[in-house]
């Protein structure tokens, strides 16, 4: 699939001499959900600023459609959308006044009908014409994805789009976000809430200290990394782990009613089907297990872990 | 990016953005209607009533033109110079300030294309509300205006050059007592030791001399010239000062555009 977004060898050092991004280089793909995960202060935000055209980078390349951000920033520019993290808007506009001028700012000329659905899908449309300040939070938060879809993106950047949202708005986020997919838009979510990434990308990106330390499908990144644990549920308890059962590294529970094994697809540990056959020629039953998949956020937090 | 991509020039203009800007930049007037028109009108009909009533009873004439409508050009001034800095530099600090100028930034908009929208409308509404302290005027004194062209020359020149002034301070202030201190402690200074409300001829030798460092003389001045035919200096050097001033801003914006200054750093 062709890259809708390339970011090639580029850096950003502030004027105070902190370095925010390293030598970062990015594809991203047409059509595709793309997840930037990192702790804070990694450079999520310097990275997507920097695309948007809001922060100039210290060096490097970055094509949005093939128009450079730099000399063809006005091609480049118009393809994209942007919703920060703060809410940053012009608090004494109503909301119809602000989406609007968020339209003509882009170079698109007057669309009433477009603008009606994109305050109607986002469930504005009652408020068109209270000013932002009267607004809830969430609501907000649906404005400046309004104000971000009115020029028709087609890539959109969502920078921790549902930090501090209730579960609902959160829900009618996720489901706007996979019907603009549907539609053909390529998007670039930063979030903190790793399930939010496993619920909805298809590629995941782990920048950390500056660098993108991974980049993975997602499935394959939870084959690749993702661990899994089989738990049993002994019918009768255990001192202690049988002899016959050492090389398996099983854990006991304190109250000897629980054993479990851990394993991974890179690991050269024995099998399960092995190990129920070693448990069964050991005398151990088991009236149940469980087995369990390692979320994102637990391979998200031993890759940070491992960095230096 | 260069100076020539910062404005691309290449590229098709984006007039439907300077529009958008200009448009919501008006609209901010004429929600805040009081303060941004009636004070003004206000506070110039009570410096008619001091200055005008007090001291025009004590100087009835100045150059042969009445107390009274000698000091309009220099009233008009003072509110367009003040005004015009003021609205500009609140334009692009406030968007700054609340953070909604990440819009601004990421849309595909040119420096030149931003800058005519911004000072066009704080040039705008600052020469509307010279034209209303001139009705206002018009109510206490008899008014004539003997150079049309020129007077109006003056006031879009004097209303562009310090929007573009109050743009560079908009853009420079990182808190609001600095978006206050160059408009309070200078311009409004220098305005009133400017000849606004007397004529340069009257100071004593010394005082005349450094009076003639304050820029703001030159504006008043020549402004006073279109109405009157009278000027403290020359006309052609009124104009020549203002353009200076004029080629001066544009090169300070230049070099924020070339660097980012404050904008994209």
């Amino acid at each position: 699939m062709p890259s809708i977004l390339s970011i090639s060898g580029v850096s950003k050092t502030y004027a105070t001499g902190f370095t925010a991004l390293k030598q970062v280089n990015l594809d991203i793909q047409r059509g595709e959900i793309f997840a930037l995960l990192g702790p804070n202060g990694a450079g999520k935000t310097t990275l997507i600023s920097i695309v948007c055209g809001i922060v100039n980078r210290s060096s490097g390349t970055v094509t949005v459609d093939g128009h450079d951000i730099g000399r063809d920033y006005r091609a480049a520019r118009s393809l994209i959308g942007l919703v920060p993290q703060e809410l940053t808007i012009d608090a004494f506009e109503t909301v119809w006044a602000t989406v609007n001028y968020s339209r003509g700012l882009f170079g698109k000329p007057a669309n009433p009908a477009f603008v009606e659905k994109v305050l109607r899908d986002l469930s504005l449309w009652d408020k068109k014409d209270a000013k932002a300040i009267t607004l809830s939070g969430g609501m907000k938060r649906r404005l400046m994805i309004a104000k971000a879809l009115s020029h028709e993106p087609r890539i959109l950047f969502l920078d921790e789009p549902t930090a501090g949202v209730d579960v609902e708005l959160r829900q009618d986020m996720w489901a706007m976000v996979r019907r603009l997919r549907e539609d053909g838009v390529t998007i670039i979510l930063t979030t903190h809430y790793i399930e939010e990434a496993e619920a909805m990308a298809d590629r995941v990106g782990v920048i950390n200290r500056g660098e993108i330390i991974l980049v993975e499908g997602k499935a394959e990144l939870m084959r690749k990394l993702g661990r899994k644990q089989m738990t049993l549920e002994l019918r009768a308890p255990l001192d202690s782990v049988p002899d016959g059962l050492s090389h398996y590294a099983l854990e006991l529970a304190p109250d000897g009613n629980q054993l479990t094994y851990t394993y991974d697809n890179q690991s050269d540990r024995p099998g399960v089907a092995s190990l129920i056959r070693d448990l069964e020629a050991a005398g151990v039953q088991f009236r149940d297990l469980d087995t369990k998949n390692s979320s994102l956020e637990e391979i998200f937090v031993n890759l940070l872990r491992q960095e230096p | 990016m260069n100076l020539r991509a910062a404005m691309n020039l290449r590229a098709a203009p984006n007039f439907r953005a300077v529009w958008a800007i200009y448009r919501v930049e008006m609209a901010r007037a004429f929600r805040t209607v009081l303060q941004s028109i009636i004070s003004p009108v206000i506070s110039t009909s009570l410096y008619f009533v001091v200055f005008g009533s007090a001291i025009g009873s004590r100087i009835t004439e100045i150059d042969g033109i009445s107390y009274g409508a000698f000091i309009v050009p220099g009233l008009m001034m003072l509110s367009l110079l003040t005004q015009s800095i003021s609205n500009a530099s609140f334009a692009i600090y406030f968007p700054k300030f609340v953070g909604s100028i990440y819009e601004l930034l990421s849309a595909p908009v040119s420096y030149l294309e931003i800058i005519i929208a911004y000072v066009g409308g704080a040039a705008t509404k600052s020469i509307l509300l010279g034209l209303i302290i001139l009705a206002t005027a018009a109510l206490f004194v008899p008014l004539r205006i003997e150079h049309p062209f020129w007077m109006v020359a003056f006031l879009v020149l004097t209303a562009v050059t310090f929007s573009l002034f109050g743009f560079i301070i908009g853009i420079w202030a990182k808190t609001f007592e600095q978006l206050q201190l160059v408009p309070l402690l200078i311009v409004t200074p220098l305005t009133f030791l400017g000849g606004s409300f007397y004529s340069i001829h009257m100071l004593p030798g010394i005082w005349k001399t450094i009076t003639l460092f304050n820029p703001v003389v030159y504006l008043i001045s020549g402004f006073r010239w279109s109405f009157y035919g009278k000027a403290d200096v020359s006309v052609g050097v009124s104009l020549g000062m203002t353009l200076v001033f004029l080629a001066v801003c544009i090169a300070i914006v230049a070099w924020i555009f070339r660097t980012g200054y404050r904008l994209r750093n």
